[in-house]
């Protein structure tokens, strides 16, 4: 569980001081499915930042799970990054010169899990994102969808408590940011995790029970009535492709 | 997963990668060739060294005149008188090489029994000088040619008295016997079981002096109105500044009228380290004695091999030390570059929770194998550099003074020539100042696995700085300021 408490966070920026977030408050709840909605620049993949152990807030406490996020020396952290979330990232970040496998397998490598378990738990993963087939294959030879399935494979093979997901639709066609919406919301079902989205598209942003309206580095809180998870934390969920 | 991730990040990376290995191979190469070129100068220098001494020795113990000694050059008789006029005359001189004075053979003793020296020998080393000519009418008190209308010639020879009991140190002891090898051999045998049979009248030839003066062994050599039977001959090496003569140091001290002593000592130390020591303690003993080590003699060495030398060790090493600063910059400078391009990459291992240590490993192991890369092709270019230079380097010569000689100002009185008998009428010049020696010497650059083992080090260490400062950078990114960027 999450328990955000006036949190600030604030950058020098060459000569002056940009403050990313205000006073921000939040409490998330174990297997909640949140989303982020905000214009650019005004604060959203810093909460995500700040939600990942990836930053500090510059003042007010992150707390997971009982631990101050703050306090944690970095090596305290770089474990809990290991151990607790999974990150997914509109450009995929994916190590162009390893394959799907690897990349997936790349995220079991802090956890010293053996060579062997690491292989079949990467290629069980992809199984589950649907690409079973292409794991021999280099990020350049997958397509935008493809290439971010395997991004969300290599997020959901450490069995992660928290999915951390910056604009994982951003560079995605429109039959492909339905695909992966309901595959993410499938996984989110499934595993029971905690599952933070930011996003700019109102459509995807509606997906989630709650939404977090993040303008000038404050938050708001909406409540997406039209969305059945907000009614049931475990509905089912359609596998058909979302229409957005 | 680390030797995979690293090895198609190098690939990935070629270009620059193949820089980074190319400019560490040139470096390497670079310091094996000029490395082999210096261990080539200092062989041939050890050559010179070893044909001025002897193998083995490491110190020589020399004593110059005090200046004004000697009385001047006078080979007997008064000035001519008028009844002399027109008669001709023979003299002979046999004096102390090189204005060295003597030095009592007791000292030889007495540096032999210090603790660090492991053999010491004596030689006294002689200039005979024969002068034949016919009185003129000169003025009274005249002695010398200059104003003479009748002509006469001097000749001269070196003659080295020397212990044939101790073959192992002194100017003998790198000598190759060319003729009579078997009644040489016998006769040092003979003064080994019986030191009296080293007093006989036997003496060892030059063969470079016996081939000019016709002799073999079995004939007779005269030194100062003493005949001697030439027992063999000896050569002491292409590049020696060998004696014309060598005799029994017992004869030699006689021929000088100088009993019990000698004016040059051999000295040979128990160790290399060793032989500072033994250069102190001897110049404490013999206080007014030039003691000389092959390190100073080494600096007395001129002529191009000297050139070579300074080269290899100033301008040789100031080029490997600017060669391979480029060299390290250059991978420095393109491994820090790879580490900004891979901001994003780093920053999200780091996100996955990958500890920093483990992707400066990354980067310290891609570094490192790419140094391993340009140390291997530095060797194939130093081992190419060493053959190159020992085929292509214009020969060398090193002029150096003769052994034992003094250091005297030279100034020739009279020139040298050759007669119609092929006796060699040496200038004076090299009887009273230093005899110098022009010795041609091929330049080789040998390779030890000392030195590929350096050379392999430096890459390493090349890429080792290179990984350890692209190394420092990835490990400073903060992971929110690394994605932030790359987003």
């Amino acid at each position: 569980m999450y328990e955000l408490t006036n949190i600030s966070r604030v950058y020098q920026k060459g000569r002056g001081r940009v403050t990313a977030l205000k006073e921000v408050s939040l409490v998330l709840q174990d297997g909640e499915f949140l989303t982020v909605q905000g214009p650019t620049g005004h604060g959203k993949t810093t909460l995500l930042l700040l939600l990942g152990a990836l930053d500090r807030p510059t003042s007010g406490k992150v707390n997971f799970d009982g631990r101050d996020l703050g306090a944690l020396a970095e090596s305290q952290l770089v474990d809990v990054r290991a151990q607790n979330f999974g990150f997914v990232f509109q450009n995929y970040n994916l190590m162009p010169t390893l394959t799907a496998a690897e990349n997936v397998e790349a995220a079991l490598v802090p956890l010293k899990i053996p060579t062997g378990q690491r292989r079949a738990r990467s290629l069980a993963a992809l199984a589950e994102v649907g690409l079973a087939e292409r794991a021999a294959h280099f990020p350049g030879e997958l397509s935008g969808g493809e290439q971010q399935r395997v991004a969300i494979a290599r997020a959901l093979v450490k069995a992660p408590k928290v999915i951390l997901a910056d604009e994982p639709t951003g560079n995605l066609d429109e039959v492909t940011r339905g695909e992966i919406v309901v595959l993410m919301e499938r996984l989110w079902k499934e595993r029971g995790m905690t599952m933070v989205v930011v996003t700019h598209d109102t459509r995807v942003a509606r997906r989630a029970p709650r939404t977090a309206i993040i303008t000038n580095g404050t938050l708001s809180l909406r409540m997406n009535r039209d969305k059945a998870a907000s009614d049931d934390p475990k509905p089912a969920m359609s596998a058909e492709p979302v229409e957005i | 997963m680390y030797f995979r991730y690293l090895g198609r990040e190098l690939r990935r990376r070629a270009r620059s990668a193949s820089l980074v290995a190319i400019g560490l191979a040139v470096a390497v190469g670079l310091v094996i060739t000029v490395t082999g070129a210096a261990s080539g100068v200092k062989v041939a220098q050890g050559q010179v060294l070893r044909s001025l001494y002897g193998v083995g020795t490491d110190i020589t113990v020399t004593e110059a005149a005090a200046p004004g000694s000697g009385g001047g050059f006078r080979f007997g008789g008064g000035p001519p008188t008028r009844s002399q006029a027109g008669q001709s005359f023979s003299r002979d001189r046999v004096s102390s090489a090189g204005g060295l004075t003597t030095i009592s053979a007791t000292k030889v003793t007495a540096v032999s029994n210090l603790k660090a020296v492991a053999a010491a020998t004596g030689t006294l080393d002689l200039n005979s000088i024969h002068v034949t000519g016919t009185f003129g009418g000169g003025p009274p008190g005249s002695t010398s040619g200059s104003n003479s209308t009748h002509p006469f010639s001097v000749s001269s020879f070196t003659v080295a008295g020397v212990n044939p009991a101790d073959p192992g140190v002194g100017p003998l002891s790198s000598a190759n016997v060319t003729a009579g090898a078997k009644v040489v051999s016998a006769w040092f045998k003979r003064v080994e079981s019986s030191p009296s049979a080293g007093n006989q009248l036997l003496a060892l030839v030059d063969s470079s002096y016996a081939k000019q003066n016709s002799l073999k062994a079995g004939s007779a050599v005269t030194i100062a109105g003493t005949k001697f039977t030439v027992l063999g001959l000896v050569s002491t090496s292409a590049t020696a500044s060998a004696e014309d003569i060598y005799v029994p140091l017992s004869e030699a001290q006689k021929l000088a009228s100088d009993p019990g002593k000698v004016n040059t000592i051999f000295v040979t130390a128990s160790s290399a380290s060793a032989i500072a020591t033994v250069q102190t303690e001897i110049q404490h003993l013999l206080p007014k004695a030039t003691v000389t080590t092959a390190a100073d003699l080494a600096n007395q060495v001129t002529g191009s091999l000297s050139t070579a030398s300074s080269l290899a060790t100033s301008l040789g090493v100031w080029l490997e030390v600017l060669v391979l600063l480029a060299a390290f910059g250059l991978a420095a400078l393109l491994t820090t570059a790879s580490v900004n391009r891979r901001v994003r990459e780093f920053g999200t291992l780091k996100a996955m929770g990958w500890h920093s240590r483990r992707i400066v490993g990354q980067v310290l192991g891609e570094s490192v194998v790419q140094g391993l890369i340009g140390g291997a092709l530095g060797i194939g270019l130093g081992v190419l550099g060493a053959f190159l230079v020992t085929k292509l380097a214009p020969p060398l010569s090193a002029t150096v003074g003769a052994a034992g000689l003094g250091t005297g100002p030279a100034g020739p009185f009279f020139g040298g020539s050759r007669s119609g008998n092929g006796v060699t009428h040496r200038p004076f010049a090299h009887t009273f100042a230093p005899a110098t020696h022009t010795i041609p010497l091929h330049l080789t650059a040998p390779l030890s696995l000392g030195i590929l083992g350096l050379a392999v080090a430096l890459a390493i260490a090349g890429g080792l700085i290179a990984g350890i400062l692209g190394g420092w950078r990835a490990a400073r990114l903060q992971p929110a300021e690394a994605l932030r960027r790359a987003e």
